[in-house]
């Protein structure tokens, strides 16, 4: 139901700005075609990264050869028995739709009041919340994970997910804000003159109109969460390892694994990542995420 | 005013934005403080208390005395900051290509999109496959007599670039796209209409509005270059010329369990990180921070 509002939202929002830019894209200038030209190269070179993974993941023996000497599935099948994908997904899953959940239900009240209010310290609490973005997760996560430590936490599911919390509450906050700046605020004005509670305010008026914005969020905090490498390493058990953290391990001890199987894992986790940002997309314009050109009629 | 009622007082405050509402705001600040400003604070004093006793400087005296471990702070810096900046400076023609509609515009987008989704693993086998020496990019060299000897691409300073290039442009191009898209595009018809050439609209106009984007943007793929650690592990040379911060913090915690010690590295790499964005941010705010004209 929120998936057409929000294509519908962001084709109004793009529309006069494309219009403009039709022809002078056209035209191939020396410098497009340098442009092009380097893409191009990028999107090869890509394709070969790509490819040779995928490639290998099929292959049988491939050694110093254009291409392997025969096509096998069984590499899926061992990577999946040895490493125990199923449990390890699981624990992904788990993990990643509690961090969600939580940081959605803790970061959009937040959201709320820095869109719509001044108050004194405003600015202090905005830095507070942009600062464990733009800190590299290692530096807070070594001393997070020793506090986790101590108190029992890391080892275990709730560590992995109370460490990748720090990144994703401040983030929920981040995309959520302007999704809520766009909602009149005379829309809750006029519900709480009919006599609306802030409850019926926010579960009829509010939750709603933002539904574009949440799903916006949680579903880019998901991908977030399952590709985060660094706390879920620094937090992780043997039993709530989540896929990024297996896949390193199964590589970085590599010699003992048949290369293949770890690159049949690889593939698993990036087709895995690849149906999430497809469905990601489908609910946000990527471009958009920074600056939303506003709904006013000009 | 110095009979004030407790409800003149609460009214005093609301028209100055403190009411009822900011209680929404407790729950994410007081997670805030217990899971990202407390363990700071914690690790910090940890680093001032050193496992094997010393002053309480001994951490970092330590960590500045040995050249090996120094010299984690330039290794990091040689490969994050040339990354984050090529990253960002390729983004913005192509973002300017790409920000006018035309056909595959969607799909090529999507394509751009799509190593995000590769992650360290495969963006790292992939690497080793396809430039290591037998691999198809050092094939087709050969085969165009280019080169006689494969070239080493992988396992050493290159290898771990070339991971952040893939897994950073696709992302420093989303952001300059969006900051560019954000750019109202009457500002520059209008200059076009006073006669100024292509490459006067670009750089008297369209740059100087988009450079706050680009500094925001540059912050990011660094913060996401310098962290590498994974892949300066997995496609590097861990032990020599990619051996990053990171690297030595990790060791530090789980190798040697000197958590101390870590702490005291983790804080010397955020201490580095955040001069690299303080010097970003007061460029910044030297630049134009109005409105670009069409974005709210």
């Amino acid at each position: 139901m929120s998936a057409p509002t929000s294509t519908s939202a962001a084709v109004h929002n793009d529309g006069p700005t494309r219009a403009k830019g039709v022809r002078r894209s056209l035209r191939a200038t020396p410098t497009a075609w340098v442009i092009w030209a380097v893409v191009a190269f990028f999107f090869v070179n890509l394709a070969g990264v790509v490819g040779s993974v995928l490639v290998s993941s099929f292959g049988r023996r491939w050694f110093d050869t254009w291409l392997p000497s025969g096509f096998t599935t069984q590499w899926y099948g061992e990577a999946w028995h040895e490493f125990g994908l199923l449990h390890v997904i699981t624990v992904t899953l788990i993990a990643s739709a509690l961090v969600v959940a939580l940081s959605v239900v803790v970061g959009a009240p937040a959201a709320y009041v820095l869109a719509r209010q001044n108050f004194p310290g405003k600015r202090l609490v905005y830095i507070t919340f942009l600062l464990p973005i733009l800190m590299p997760p290692i530096t807070y996560g070594i001393p997070l994970a020793t506090v986790l430590y101590k108190f029992g936490f890391a080892g275990h599911l709730s560590g992995v997910v109370l460490a990748n919390l720090v990144p994703s509450v401040p983030f929920v906050i981040l995309t959520m804000t302007p999704f809520i700046e766009q909602v009149d605020p005379r829309i809750e004005s006029a519900a709480r003159m009919l006599g609306a509670g802030t409850r019926a305010v926010f579960l009829k008026i509010l939750a709603p109109l933002l539904v574009p914005g949440l799903l916006a969020s949680a579903i880019l905090v998901l991908v977030r969460t399952v590709g985060m490498f660094e706390l879920t390493f620094l937090t992780a058990g043997p039993d709530s390892q989540t896929l990024v953290v297996a896949l390193y391990y199964s590589m970085s001890a590599a010699g003992i694994r048949a290369q293949q199987s770890v690159d049949a894992m690889a593939v698993i986790y990036t087709s895995m990542m690849l149906v999430l940002l497809v469905v990601a997309l489908r609910f946000v314009n990527p471009t958009q995420l920074v600056a939303r050109v506003k709904e006013e009629p000009e | 005013m110095s009979t004030v009622s407790g409800l003149d007082w609460r009214h005093r405050l609301a028209e100055r934005g403190v009411d009822r509402r900011l209680w929404l705001l407790l729950p994410a600040t007081v997670f805030v403080l217990v899971l990202f400003i407390y363990p700071f604070v914690y690790g910090l004093s940890l680093s001032f208390q050193p496992m094997n006793g010393g002053g309480a400087f001994a951490n970092y005296q330590k960590f500045f005395s040995d050249a090996y471990q120094r010299d984690t702070i330039l290794t990091t810096l040689k490969i994050a900051l040339p990354a984050a900046l090529l990253n960002v400076l390729a983004a913005v023609p192509i973002a300017f290509r790409m920000r006018g509609r035309f056909r595959g515009k969607r799909l090529m987008t999507t394509v751009l999109v799509i190593p995000i989704t590769l992650g360290t693993v495969l963006t790292a086998q992939g690497l080793l496959n396809f430039l290591g020496p037998t691999g198809w990019f050092n094939r087709v060299l050969m085969g165009i007599g280019l080169t006689d000897d494969p070239i080493r691409l992988t396992n050493n300073y290159w290898g771990v670039f070339f991971s952040l290039i893939v897994t950073g442009f696709p992302f420093a191009f989303l952001l300059v796209l969006s900051y560019l898209s954000g750019i109202d595009p009457t500002l520059e018809r209008a200059a076009a209409t006073l006669g100024a050439s292509r490459s006067q609209r670009f750089r008297r106009i369209t740059l100087p509005l988009l450079a706050p984007g680009l500094a925001t943007t540059f912050l990011l793929t660094f913060v996401l270059a310098f962290s590498v650690f994974p892949s300066a592990v997995l496609v590097g040379n861990p032990a020599g010329s990619t051996r990053v911060i990171s690297l030595a913090a990790y060791q530090a915690a789980y190798e040697q369990y000197d958590y101390a010690y870590a702490s005291a590295i983790a804080m010397i790499m955020g201490a580095v990180e955040l001069v690299v964005v303080a010097v970003v941010l007061i460029w910044r705010s030297r630049l134009y921070t109005g409105s670009t004209g069409g974005k709210g």
